[in-house]
């Protein structure tokens, strides 16, 4: 039998695993995307995992919810990320960031 | 355990919302299928939208009701908020139109884009869940971030809408996990239900605890969303990058939005944690107040330099939340709104200036303003003064309303550190008073601005004065939406 405190563990470690991705990567964009949505995915395990052992349901209506607009946001993100490309004929984060002061 | 049941007659609380996205649908075909020569109407059609939400939103003050199975709350602060937020629009909408137009970024996505975050930020002001306060946040969000990019062949605005994405998919993430954790604890995503089960006397040091683990995260993702350092690293790059027009909107209307949120999850949801999450917002405005009025003061980039005046602005903010009263929170409030009024004053001083072929950003471009264009340079005087906070313009008021609650609760150091940094950033708003008017222009100032902006600019700039003269009754309009 998993206990519940083993999925909190399991995702803490992914979400940590994410927003460490985040700021310590420091070549590709599309990196960054992927740990975003290894954040959502934590959440995700959380919720169900909380709705399963707290027999509510609302938890993992919210997972659905929380699905659907990472898809979107992965859209929009490829989106400007191709816009980038356009613009500056890269996606590494050293040729990217100009913007400073 | 969440009961559904659903009354049609529960519809009519949610009209505002409704008829904006019915109205952002028709537009949108609208636009798709009309000639080229009345593709113009676009832009009247989305005022029109903009101002029969705001009507109906104000029809709907005074009136509460919780519908939906409690995941929608219709209360006085929520419509009042939403009657600000179709009002604050049409004005960003009036201003945006001439900076595109000039600058060739006149596409009608961008009205529709705007209506859509204008909805998200509706929902947001509503939410009365964990589920629809986070749906309203990345309606608002998503559509910001598309926004940006409607500038498509400006490496600045694409970089910008990149930074503003990544960093707000993070702070959605720390948000989310915040949420999660609150829900694991309580078993709910009802706010009441929330707010009940904080409230209990039984509560175990466990789970406290627990609640306090969610309540940092929720802490952390608000105050990404309103720029408080240290999370303020995207807003003077998003700022400077994005389309002034773009800029305007993103530093004027989300922030309503973003204090609604900190309202539903903070006071309606976890004010019995309210002394754990006042210490982290000390914290949160002393950072911001200090680094928004330090930094500014090297900037030549007018936007950028607005930026950190928003962060210690925002600082002022989180400062009326401190309190802990109601008459704390309504200052609170009352700030964000003149806040507002005056950004959005400061921003169209900045789009009357741009002219085809040519972008004012820099502080330089206001040198000698006040020879070729009296008027236009009194009222960014009017703005810059009410900025610094002096009186009788209505920023001085907002100010002083702030720091009476905060030394009234016992913070006086709090308040002495706040006039301090006050008087700091006085410098760098006086100092474009001094471009405008000792200096000598160095290129040519055309102000090719139709009639509409320049009209609704000086409405703007009047009202920054006009306000300022009855001042106490709009605090107490702000306590009573509590």
């Amino acid at each position: 039998m998993i206990a519940l405190s083993d999925y909190l563990i399991l995702s803490s470690i992914v979400f940590c695993i994410g927003l460490a991705g985040i700021f310590i990567n420091r070549t590709n964009i599309i990196m960054i995307l992927m740990c975003v949505e290894l954040i959502l995915a934590a959440v995700n395990t959380n919720f169900i995992a909380f709705s399963y052992y707290g027999s509510d349901l609302s938890g993992q209506i919210f997972v659905f919810f929380i699905l659907t607009v990472a898809a979107a946001e992965v859209a929009i993100g490829l989106a400007i990320l191709t816009l980038m490309y356009r613009n500056r004929g890269s996606i590494d984060i050293d040729v990217t960031n100009t913007l400073k002061g | 355990m969440m009961n559904f049941n659903f009354n049609i007659s529960e519809l009519i609380f949610v009209m505002p919302e409704l008829f904006l996205l019915a109205a952002i649908s028709s537009i949108l075909l609208f636009d798709l299928y009309i000639k080229e020569q009345f593709k113009k109407f676009t832009y009247h059609l989305s005022q029109l939208a903009l101002l029969i939400t705001g009507l109906l939103a104000f029809n709907l003050i005074g009136e509460s009701a919780t519908i939906f199975s409690g995941t929608f709350v219709l209360d006085t602060l929520g419509s009042t908020f939403k009657v600000f937020i179709a009002g604050f629009s049409i004005i960003a909408l009036v201003y945006s139109r001439h900076y595109l137009s000039v600058h060739g970024l006149l596409r009608n996505e961008y009205y529709i884009l705007a209506l859509m975050s204008i909805l998200g930020m509706l929902v947001m002001v509503s939410g009365h869940s964990l589920l629809t306060l986070y749906l309203g946040l990345e309606i608002m969000s998503l559509s910001l971030y598309a926004l940006i990019a409607t500038a498509r062949d400006r490496a600045f605005a694409i970089e910008a809408a990149l930074k503003y994405f990544v960093l707000g998919a993070i702070a959605s993430g720390l948000l989310l996990y915040g949420m999660s954790m609150i829900y694991g604890i309580t078993g709910n995503l009802d706010i009441a239900q929330i707010a009940s089960f904080a409230s209990l006397v039984t509560l175990e040091p466990q789970e406290t605890l627990i609640l306090n683990f969610g309540l940092v995260f929720l802490v952390i993702g608000v105050a990404f969303k309103l720029g408080a350092v240290p999370f303020h690293m995207w807003v003077p790059d998003v700022y400077q990058g994005s389309p002034t027009s773009v800029t305007m909107f993103l530093s004027t209307v989300p922030k309503i939005a973003a204090v609604a949120l900190l309202v539903r999850l903070l006071i309606d949801g976890l004010s019995d944690f309210q002394h754990y999450w006042a210490d982290l917002f000390m914290i949160l405005a002393v950072l911001s107040i200090a680094v928004g009025s330090l930094v500014a003061l090297t900037q030549v980039n007018i936007k950028r330099m607005l930026a950190y005046s928003t962060i210690s602005h925002i600082g002022f903010v989180l400062l009326g939340f401190v309190t802990g009263v109601l008459e704390g929170y309504g200052s609170a409030i009352f700030y964000v709104f003149v806040y507002i009024l005056m950004s959005l004053a400061a921003f169209g001083s900045i789009i009357v200036l741009n002219r085809s072929g040519f972008e004012a950003d820099q502080i330089s471009d206001f040198r000698g303003l006040s020879k070729h264009s009296p008027w236009f340079a009194l009222i960014m005087l009017a703005v810059m003064l009410s900025m610094a906070g002096v009186p009788p313009f209505i920023g001085f008021y907002s100010k002083l309303f702030i720091l009476q609650q905060v030394v009234s609760e016992g913070y006086v150091i709090l308040a002495v550190i706040a006039v301090i940094f006050a008087v700091i950033s006085a410098y760098y708003y006086l100092q474009i008073i001094k471009t405008m008017y000792f200096d000598d222009a160095d290129k040519e100032i055309v102000i090719s601005a139709p009639l509409d902006l320049k009209a609704v600019l000086s409405i703007n700039g009047a009202l920054i004065l006009i306000i300022g003269l009855i001042p106490s009754y709009w605090m107490n309009l702000s306590v009573s939406l509590f």
